[in-house]
């Protein structure tokens, strides 16, 4: 049921009458300056954090829990408040502004939906609480809900709902009141996965639709790739780096961001000398742009950038292996080789060459272009 | 052929679903019939009969019992009975609402603390009422009755006049009551409150609501089913109280349940008591019917109560 409405509001057309009544809004930037927040003596939740996030930018707070994303989230809503910095959004400072006079919204990881009300008075909830007129409320929801393909919902209660829908009507029951800036705190983590990825395209286009400021938490780096403008990766309470999901995954600022950003392939760099690196996997020609590591750091090999063949273009690096495993992913396929006792993953795309077996001796090879070194 | 042994299945099937209706159902008919029925029956035809010499009743059937309840004795009309109704109503009233007012923080309090503190501090509020009631009222009689610290607060306050002591009065009944009560309305209370989502607080807040707007809005409404089932627990067993007026009230504090009892007691007179416990009996459905109603407008159209 659900994903057939999904798939409606996926095709929802760009010139319908409801889109641009939502689209006529501002959307507003957010600074935060030199965050702090502890809870108790020794747990620290944020560790003085910087961040600008620009107006109109699907902007996501990616990172293990416990990393202070959450409560960087809870501090823009003004759930929870800073020990020291501030926060503005727009030209207004609101740092010390309680949650309910602040023009933020927020899509709760439960979904926090009132289950005494019914489907629509959890829409109209805010804009009741704002002191909107009841037939203005009334046609303010059904716009909503015509909007997001739920108006055959509006009279049902809330237990009567399934997950999915639940997911809509807790995102609409924010977007109703158009906030200057909408905070999602892992919205779509409790949906099963079709649903999941569905949703993810959909939540990402309908942020470009509206032109708002989304700030979106999650600790999956497929999902924050999926559907941010700009990631900012945390850990233990400090930003680790702040970049578009391309420089995040291609050129992690350090290791934590490299293995959270799901690669396997670090290699600490045992010496440097000009343009050539020694690690565990033996001396490897980089690129001038590869980054400065030295010795201490690490050589990040991304496994879809190896090539297997015997035929090893003029200029890249050679590299001899013998198959340790192979994984058969369908439209790819995982080897995980020994090269001078390191394991070491390769993905291939999977275009009909020849399949390898365990136990067949390789040779792989590697651009220097697409060798970094990344701090560690 | 095989039409019959479907018939023969399908009366089999009816007689194994009476037999077991019977067995599960039926021991709890017959006790309500034996130990519910026969003795309000019984109560109730009392309540028509004549009063005898020995305050037993007989024949014949007459209203008389009823007219002695509201007022009309042998010397004319008297307003008593009708005081000790009016009584009774604005104890239980008065004592209910306090106990609302004390229960409300305290069911919520419990719930914002750590969940291995819950248990012991729910303990805490039901484990006086596993001494027996008759004591613990006493024990207030000796904490309120003139010349104890409390009285002498009350007296230095110029609240109550110079050795006249907190007990016995009006006021010491109701504290009895509140007392009483409390844990039958901080258990309900209790446990609308934990299915609460805290979520749900913030949620509000997030949109718009102010703190006391998100109580109203979001709090409240959820925490109703538990308050009208506590109030239908403290009010109606309240309302027949007869060990807490006895004790606290002396002469001035009597209630419907202790008028009630004096007809039975003493061999007064059967048919008035039967009388009053009839009025005690629709009083208290006419409350259950207006709980209903009020319960039904405040949850929105829902049946938030029996």
């Amino acid at each position: 049921m659900s994903n057939r409405m999904s798939a409606e509001l996926a095709e929802h057309s760009d010139t319908s009458p409801t889109d641009q009544e939502v689209a006529t809004r501002k959307a507003s930037s957010i600074e935060l300056h030199s965050l702090h927040k502890r809870f108790g003596a020794d747990a620290v939740a944020l560790d003085g954090v910087d961040l600008s996030i620009h107006a109109g930018e699907f902007f996501t707070l990616l990172g293990p829990s416990g990393c202070g994303k959450t409560t960087l989230l809870r501090i823009l809503a003004g759930l929870e408040a800073p020990d020291q910095g501030t926060l503005m959004v727009g030209d207004k400072e609101l740092t010390e502004v309680p949650p309910h006079r602040r023009s933020v919204n927020t899509v709760f990881q439960s979904y926090a939906l009132f289950p005494h009300l019914s489907v629509r008075d959890n829409l109209a909830f805010g804009l009741k609480m704002r002191g909107l007129p009841a037939a203005e409320r009334d046609a303010r929801v059904d716009e909503i809900a015509a909007f997001i393909k739920l108006g055959d919902l509006v009279e049902r209660r809330v237990d009567q709902l399934s997950g999915g829908q639940r997911q809509r009507i807790a995102l609409a029951r924010a977007l109703v009141c158009e906030p200057d800036v909408l905070l999602l705190d892992e919205p779509l983590s409790a949906l099963d996965a079709g649903l999941r990825s569905q949703l993810q395209v959909e939540l990402q286009r309908l942020q470009k639709r509206l032109g708002m400021t989304f700030v979106f938490v999650t600790h999956d780096q497929d999902e924050a790739m999926v559907m941010s403008d700009r990631i900012a990766v945390l850990d233990s309470g400090n930003i680790q780096q702040v970049g578009a999901p391309s420089e995040v995954y291609e050129r992690p600022a350090n290791a934590f961001v490299a293995r959270f950003m799901g690669h396997d392939n670090l290699f600490p760099i045992l010496a440097r000398d000009g343009l050539r690196v020694q690690s565990d996997l033996g001396w490897l020609e980089l690129h001038k742009h590869a980054g400065q590591g030295d010795a201490g750091d690490c050589l990040l090999v991304r496994p879809e950038t190896l090539e297997i063949g015997d035929v090893v273009p003029e200029g890249y690096n050679r590299l001899a292996g013998v198959v340790q495993e192979r994984l058969y992913r369908g439209s790819r396929i995982e080897y995980v080789l020994e090269v001078n006792g390191q394991s070491l993953m390769v993905v291939a795309s999977n275009l009909g060459q020849q399949v390898h077996q365990a136990g067949d001796a390789v040779t792989i090879s590697v651009c220097p272009e697409d060798l970094v070194t990344v701090a560690a | 052929m095989p039409r019959i042994s479907q018939h023969v299945m399908r009366r089999r099937a009816v007689v194994a679903e009476t037999r077991h209706l019977l067995f599960s159902v039926g021991p709890g008919v017959i006790w309500i019939i034996l130990f519910l029925v026969l003795p309000s029956a019984y109560l109730m035809g009392v309540a028509f009969m004549t009063n005898g010499p020995y305050g037993l009743p007989q024949m014949p059937l007459t209203l008389e019992a009823f007219e002695r309840l509201a007022g009309f004795g042998f010397l004319g009309w008297s307003p008593g009975n009708i005081y000790t109704l009016l009584r009774s109503l604005w104890q239980t009233l008065l004592s209910t609402t306090l106990v609302v007012m004390v229960a409300y923080p305290i069911a919520y309090y419990i719930t914002t603390c750590r969940e291995r503190w819950r248990p012991i501090m729910l303990l805490a509020v039901v484990v006086p009422s596993w001494t027996n009631q008759v004591i613990r009222t006493f024990g207030w009689m000796n904490l309120l009755a003139p010349g104890t610290p409390l009285s002498e607060l009350a007296e230095g306050l110029g609240l109550i006049a110079p050795n006249m002591g907190l007990y016995p009065s009006n006021f010491a009944v109701t504290l009895g009551l509140v007392y009483n009560f409390l844990p039958f309305m901080v258990l309900p209370l209790y446990a609308a409150f934990e299915k609460l989502d805290h979520a749900q607080v913030e949620a509000a807040q997030d949109l718009y609501a102010s703190p006391l707007g998100a109580f109203r809005h979001a709090v409240f409404p959820q925490t109703l089913p538990g308050l009208l089932a506590g109030i239908v627990l403290v009010a109606i067993p309240a309302f027949g109280m007869y060990v807490i007026p006895e004790l606290l009230g002396g002469g001035k504090g009597m209630m419907l349940g202790n008028l009630v009892a004096t007809q039975f007691s003493g061999g007064s007179n059967w048919p008035l008591g039967a009388a009053g416990a009839i009025l005690m009996l629709i009083a208290t459905f006419f409350g259950l019917f207006a709980m209903r109603r009020i319960g039904k407008r405040l949850g929105g159209g829902e049946e938030v109560v029996i």
